[in-house]
């Protein structure tokens, strides 16, 4: 890999250890305040707890790390979850259910990049307005009305449990980061995406196909989201109408606080894990202490302060 | 290599263990989620989950409920969902996980809380449901207003002010939750066979912002109206501000809920009418069910909080 778009140095390091120290610092804090944190039971609590965050952040990722944003994570949720549970309803097995909500969230990722690539329209902008016009998709599809879901072997894409132990959203998760670990640093569509987010221009002039890239990436977003989209409505064993709305904040909040640049070209992906793990152990522990929930909301938002201002710094 | 060797390796072994998995209807609890509810020291610890807190009504129902943990000795632990289904289950896990004595459930949502429901159930912690109830798992009690009745309450209030004729628009609640379904239930049945008429029914979603909007949209469809019936007060004073703006003032609106809000709009005449819930009481009567469960003394199925209509004539 390239010099330029590695990390180098001590002060690197540093920026890499970061969030891994903020996150035994928090675990530590925790486990000292509150008996019940450190608990096998609650860990895999917490880990469920995220992996919807998680999936969809990893696929934030890609895109923050080429230089985008994607404001339209939740509503692709929102919208797939329905299509998912519409078509079960509708008596279609399983199978075929989930393909197609999966097989929609990369066409509509797809469709956002075509947006920003070939449309020229600025991220922000082209997936804030497919987040509206899914959001009222998804209201006209399901009428506002949750959508349940009776099939019981879906239920367990959510709900059921690996050796009765380990909840099953959360194998989902590490796998879908052992993939997208291995496509950002093993292949040369990886390379591409660290090379579009440092500098489209130099990217270009090098070879690189930026437009097919940016798909790539917005795709691999809209699956992420279909997926996440797929084990919430299995989880809630119903398809809900407003189901993840800011999430896409949840999700770039976790991204940024493993440590990776708005600006693209810089960051990992098990950064991005340990974000997400930091909101969740945040979210946990803070019930767990009995902290009032409004300022649960305030420590939240501080500890993002902090984070991001820490990393201007260096 | 050795850079993604470890994404490899991780990949293989978590897809090799996905294989063993077990057939479908097995879905067991973790082993340590299985303890026995309170079982740590001192105070007893009741959990309360709450929809939101962005509503004077949740707000006043965590109050009362927080005065009767004073008064019974409990420590009470409140967390808010903010609406959202997947939010409130994770906090109901972290009452689990903190293994409170009870847990009252305010759920955002009736079908999407039964599974959280049912990891407390396999916890052995019992659920005791406040104003929503719940689709599946086994609840101990739940405590509501009597919303059918209250939907009944308002339409009979609109049928005598109006004199038995009239056009209504209905400002629906979150669809989905019981007290939507229950008011829509109970208003729409009282004016079956008489002469008042809901000629629009839309969701406002129990929010102010959005009643104003959605009335003000309402009555540009529908300028024929006489009268307005929002399925909670926060709808209702939107709605209010709607008809200020369109310089409509014969325009009757009744709320539901009784915050203190609504009670003064009432007062000031902004509000013909509001059916008045105790959001306090459903809390502090939570709470003491909670207390009895703990006592091991026997509490019932279903306890209806009453509700009163509130008008400029009739005031409390």
């Amino acid at each position: 890999m390239p010099a330029a778009f590695s990390l180098n140095g001590a002060a690197a390091w540093m920026q890499r250890l970061g969030p891994l120290i903020g996150l035994l610092l928090l675990s530590l804090a925790l486990s000292v305040l509150s008996p019940d944190f450190l608990t096998t039971g609650n860990l895999l609590t917490v880990l469920r707890q995220v992996s919807i965050n998680a999936l969809i952040a990893f696929g934030m990722t890609f895109v923050i790390l080429a230089g985008g944003i994607d404001l339209s994570v939740g509503a692709i949720l929102a919208f797939t979850g329905a299509i998912a549970a519409g078509l079960m309803a509708a008596g279609h097995g399983m199978a075929l259910s989930v393909l197609a909500a999966l097989g929609l969230g990369l066409l509509l990722g797809v469709l956002n990049g075509v947006l920003v690539s070939w449309g020229k329209v600025a991220p922000f902008i082209a997936t804030l307005g497919s987040m509206t016009l899914l959001r009222g998709l998804t209201l006209s599809y399901t009428a506002g009305q949750p959508i349940a879901v009776g099939n019981g072997g879906f239920a367990l894409i959510g709900n059921g449990y690996l050796a009765h132990l380990v909840p099953n959203p959360v194998i989902w998760m590490f796998i879908a980061f052992a993939l997208g670990g291995f496509l950002l640093r093993g292949t040369v569509f990886g390379r591409h995406v660290f090379a579009l987010g440092g500098n489209e221009e130099a990217a270009r002039l090098s070879g690189v196909r930026i437009n097919l890239v940016k798909l790539g990436v917005y795709g691999l977003s809209g699956l992420l989201s279909a997926f996440a989209g797929v084990v919430l409505t299995s989880r809630l064993y119903s398809a809900q109408a407003t189901a993840g709305s800011g999430y896409e904040l949840d999700a770039i909040a976790a991204v940024v606080l493993g440590g990776t640049s708005l600006a693209g070209g810089r960051g990992w992906l098990v950064g991005t894990l340990i974000g997400a793990l930091l909101i969740g152990f945040l979210n946990n522990g803070l019930n767990l202490l009995g902290v009032s929930s409004f300022y649960q909301q305030v420590v939240k938002g501080a500890v993002i302060l902090v984070a991001v201002l820490l990393d201007r710094r260096k | 290599m050795r850079k993604y060797g470890f994404f490899a390796l991780t990949a293989a072994a978590l897809l090799a263990a996905a294989c063993s998995q077990q057939g479908p209807g097995e879905s067991a609890a973790p082993a340590a989620a299985g303890t026995a509810a309170g079982a740590a020291g001192g105070a007893k610890v009741v959990g309360l989950a709450l929809s939101t807190q962005n509503n004077p009504f949740f707000v006043e129902l965590k109050q009362g409920a927080e005065q009767a943990a004073k008064e019974a000795g409990l420590t009470l632990t409140v967390v808010d969902a903010q609406d959202d289904p997947a939010k409130q289950i994770a906090s109901v896990e972290d009452l689990i996980q903190k293994k409170v004595a009870v847990i009252l459930l305010n759920p955002t949502d009736s079908s999407a809380l039964s599974g959280a429901v049912q990891e407390a159930n396999q916890a052995h912690i019992p659920v005791i449901t406040l104003d929503r109830s719940v689709d599946n798992g086994q609840v101990a009690s739940h405590i509501a207003s009597d919303n059918v009745a209250g939907g009944g309450k308002a339409a009979d209030f609109l049928r005598q002010a109006l004199g038995n004729k009239g056009n209504v628009i209905e400002l629906q609640g979150v669809p989905g939750t019981s007290a939507a379904r229950d008011r829509g239930q109970g208003f729409e049945g009282a004016l079956k066979g008489s002469g008042l008429r809901v000629i629009a029914s839309q969701p406002a979603n129990f929010d102010r912002a959005q009643g104003l909007s959605v009335t003000e949209n309402l009555l540009q469809a529908h300028p024929d109206v006489q009268a307005i019936f929002a399925q909670n007060d926060e709808m209702a004073l939107g709605a209010a501000r709607a008809l200020e703006g369109a310089k409509r003032d014969n325009v009757l609106v009744v709320g539901f809920d009784g915050t203190p809000d609504g009670m003064q709009a009432v007062k000031d005449g902004k509000l013909a009418a509001t059916v008045a819930q105790q959001p306090g009481m459903i809390g502090r009567i939570g709470v003491q069910t909670a207390k009895s469960l703990i006592d091991n003394q026997p509490v019932e199925a279903k306890i209806a909080v009453p509700l009163k209509l509130v008008s400029k004539d009739a005031a409390p």
